[in-house]
């Protein structure tokens, strides 16, 4: 039980260590970075992986010790809701990778953008949507926030017309995905963080299937960054977690209340996650790579309706995704001509390399229809409005050899 | 129904092996990456009847999933998972008996040496080391008691490549064993099997795990009657790797043919360019077309060449330590085949453990350092590298 109750925790992040390894790193290439950033370049007992401090407290010499830390002279571990050594190197290399001052990590993507949102909205206070996002966050705001006086309002994704006619004197987010899930739509980036400076409301962008090695929002002025590291950032299907980056004073706030509601992580999480970063770079290029050929595969199939990629020319927002994005990643969602559900699940059946699970960004793909993973419980009706057709199956590609993931959907696709 | 994606399909490329074969889908929860199990027993269905695991150290779902994947990626029948490359090296030598004669290369891992000269000499085991490239050497140093030839893939630190193929046919018409250590090869670029090697070795502490965070060894073999033996000297002697160790060396297979590849990539571009940096002296990398097997190398898939570096600097042992320490990015430290660049001087650290004359007989000199080239980005290592040489060698 932790008998020190304090409004004032250290930013672990401020540590003059982490300053010094931040800025060695930050001409570095990406690869070096995604080794070597963030972490102490020299750590206990000379290890050359971090040691995984499992410890739930941190002891203090004697109460001369406490004191200088309770006064703030000391920036050093106290409790471990409030940050660990793990968490303390993690959060810095992502926020190297990301381009960004700070970055706060959480036990999910989902508790990072609610992290956030709790942090920064009050009753009263209103937030903008592009339409296109993850069910779960839609569905936090609408049922939830809305519980606590905050006013949600969703707009058609890249309508920024829309996005400036809902805005008004309470309007306190912006929030986009960009590229959205599922459609892969792109969102102008430029234009969204034009439109926040121009009414001064903060901006979100959810960031996630993108990866900071295709898209650093930050770079165009975006003010909070948002990840599930659950996907490609850890990459091996083997571990949850989410993460806010941006400046690092707009994150005060949100570093105190997650110290409160303690959505943290554990290191042996964060060990896992820190692991996945080392071959982030690598395995994006891979990811890029094979979601390009199988894109490309699949927009030329007899079978095949329509293609959501951002890197092909026919989705409509790839000039958008191809000047501000650097790879299109891993993720395809297409549509099967003249399919019901059954005969579009028979060839999510089929496949037999990718697996039938939600998800996506681990090395290991995953195929799953819509209609049937997470919109089956909603009404014809809605899922038109949310534009997930019957005949829709999302791919999220792994690292697996571009020829065996072609070959495995093309016998897929020949099933009737 | 069903994802057979788990079943060791031989049409699949390596890539998508390394991720799926060992992998099956967990039938009680569906999980995507199969379960650690830590259990050190495990309920059998009744008294005197035995389930698929019965006592970890017998046999653990973990391991097993482990021994899979790579068992795959060798080309073999069946794997092996050690707690330490030498506790899998040692198990090979378990097979031996007192009398029995072994040849290794003159080109070989100091703990290797160490375990056959100062170990295996004692339960009256004799040993013989020759130029593995030298086929007549090899031939000339076998007698009527040898028994196993152990061999490295890429030899250590001079990096020779021994033509496998050779000395496998050789050994089988004369009823002797063979083992390589395939560590510096990696089954990404080497797979001994294919040659007619009986047994493959790894580290896995190295470019399998490849993450600098956990120790391990590993045995292959194409042949089943020899899995049961080496298996029963395993069970017997209990040097089992660790099921959390395991988790962490089949996560790390998965990535690592893109690792091996693009480690290798910038080893050929630093080769090159200490090859034409002034206070180099010379520069072993199986990819310059001056390395004495480099016809051999070439010969892998064509376009990489590991990731381990050797040269030596025109300078003495005290500024060669220098040079070692002077490195920012690369770290001071033995072990290699991880993310990480790693640096050290075979003749106070790798190579310690010989003896003073075998060190100087096999060319370990004060001025050679190895490199262990990781993930890093080309351009910030060779930087790292240049301005440790200028440190050590001016002033």
């Amino acid at each position: 039980m932790e008998t020190i109750i304090r409004d004032e925790q250290p930013s672990p992040s401020d540590e003059a260590a982490q300053e010094t390894s931040k800025s060695q790193f930050a001409s570095a290439g990406i690869s070096t970075k995604c080794v070597h950033s963030g972490e102490p370049r020299q750590k206990s007992d000379g290890s050359i992986s971090a040691p995984i401090v499992t410890a739930s407290t941190f002891t203090f010499e004697d109460s001369d010790a406490l004191l200088r830390f309770v006064n703030g002279e000391d920036a050093r571990p106290e409790y471990g809701r409030y940050g660990t050594p793990n968490e303390q190197s993690v959060e810095a290399k992502l926020a190297s990778l990301e381009g960004a001052e700070d970055a706060i990590l959480y036990s999910s993507g989902m508790s990072a953008i609610v992290g956030l949102l709790m942090a920064k909205l009050n009753a009263g206070d209103e937030i903008v949507f592009f339409d296109q996002c993850y069910h779960r966050s839609r569905e936090f705001c609408a049922k939830h926030l809305s519980r606590f006086g905050v006013v949600t309002r969703q707009v058609t994704t890249g309508d920024f017309d829309a996005m400036k006619a809902a805005i008004n004197s309470r309007t306190r987010m912006l929030v986009s995905e960009s590229p959205t899930n599922p459609h892969l739509t792109a969102v102008d980036l430029e234009a969204f963080v034009a439109l926040g400076k121009e009414y001064e409301v903060e901006t979100l962008i959810d960031a996630t299937l993108a990866t900071p090695y295709n898209l650093r929002p930050v770079e165009f002025g975006v003010d909070y960054v948002l990840h599930t590291a659950t996907k490609y950032l850890g990459g091996h299907n083997d571990l949850l977690a989410g993460c806010i980056a941006g400046r690092r004073e707009q994150l005060e706030d949100v570093r105190k209340l997650r110290g409160i509601l303690g959505s943290v992580n554990s290191s042996h999480n964060l060990y896992l996650l820190e692991r996945g970063l080392k071959t982030f770079g690598l395995r994006m290029q891979r990811h890029n790579q094979n979601g390009m050929a199988v894109a490309k595969f699949l927009e030329t199939h007899p079978r095949v309706e329509k293609v959501y990629y951002p890197g092909l020319a026919s989705h409509p927002s790839h000039s958008i995704a191809a000047t501000q994005m650097s790879g299109f990643g891993g993720l395809i969602t297409f549509e099967v001509r003249d399919a019901d559900w059954r005969a579009t699940s028979r060839i999510v059946d089929a496949s037999k390399v990718a697996r039938i699970a939600p998800s996506l960004g681990g090395v290991e793909s995953l195929i799953e229809q819509p209609y049937l993973m997470s919109y089956y419980h909603c009404t014809p009706e809605e899922r038109r409005t949310f534009g997930i057709p019957d005949n829709m199956i999302r791919l999220a590609l792994g690292i697996e050899d571009t020829d065996d993931l072609i070959a495995d959907l093309d016998q897929a696709l020949a099933t009737d | 129904m069903g994802n057979p994606s788990g079943k060791d399909d031989e049409s699949l490329a390596f890539q998508t092996r390394a991720i799926h074969v060992g992998g099956e889908i967990d039938p009680s929860t569906g999980a995507v990456v199969p379960p650690i199990h830590l259990a050190s027993t495990f309920a059998q269905p009744g008294a005197g009847k035995w389930g698929e695991f019965d006592y970890s150290r017998s046999g653990n779902p973990t391991r097993t999933n482990l021994q899979k994947t790579l068992a795959s990626l060798e080309g073999g029948v069946d794997a092996l998972a050690f707690s330490s490359g030498m506790a899998a090296i040692h198990a090979v030598t378990m097979l031996l008996s007192a009398g029995d004669h072994v040849i290794a290369g003159s080109d070989l891992y100091g703990g290797a040496y160490r375990l056959l000269h100062k170990i295996c000499d004692r339960s009256g085991i004799e040993v013989t080391l020759v130029d593995m490239t030298d086929l007549s050497a090899v031939r000339d140093a076998v007698n009527e008691n040898t028994r196993l030839i152990w061999i490295e893939s890429i030899g250590n630190p001079q990096l020779t490549i021994p033509d496998l193929g050779a000395i496998a046919d050789y050994a089988k018409s004369r009823g002797i064993l063979t083992g390589v250590d395939n560590t510096f090869g990696t089954p990404v670029l080497v797979r001994p099997l294919e040659s007619g090697i009986d047994i493959v070795m790894h580290s896995a502490t190295k470019y399998l795990g490849g993450h600098s965070d956990c120790l391990g060894g590993t045995l292959s073999v194409a042949d089943a009657k020899l899995h049961e033996k080496l298996y029963f000297v395993q069970n017997a002697t209990g040097a089992v790797l660790d099921p959390l160790s395991c988790f962490l060396v089949s996560r790390g297979l998965k990535t690592l043919k893109l690792r091996v590849l693009e480690q290798s990539k910038t080893a050929m571009r630093l080769a090159t360019w200490l090859q034409g940096y002034p206070m180099v002296k010379r520069v072993i990398y199986p990819g310059l077309p001056d390395h004495p097997q480099h016809d051999r190398a070439v010969c892998w898939d064509g376009a990489h060449f590991g990731a381990m570096v050797t040269f030596e600097l025109d300078a003495t042992k005290e500024q060669t330590a220098k040079a070692c320490e002077s490195t920012d990015l690369f770290r001071l430290a033995v072990s290699l085949g991880a993310v990480e660049s790693l640096i050290e001087q075979p003749a106070t650290m790798s190579h310690a453990s010989y003896d003073e004359v075998d060190r100087a007989r096999f060319g370990i000199t004060d001025g050679l350092i190895r490199l262990s080239v990781g993930l890093e980005s080309f351009d910030d290592l060779q930087r790292d590298l240049q301005n440790a040489i200028d440190r050590a060698t001016t002033g």
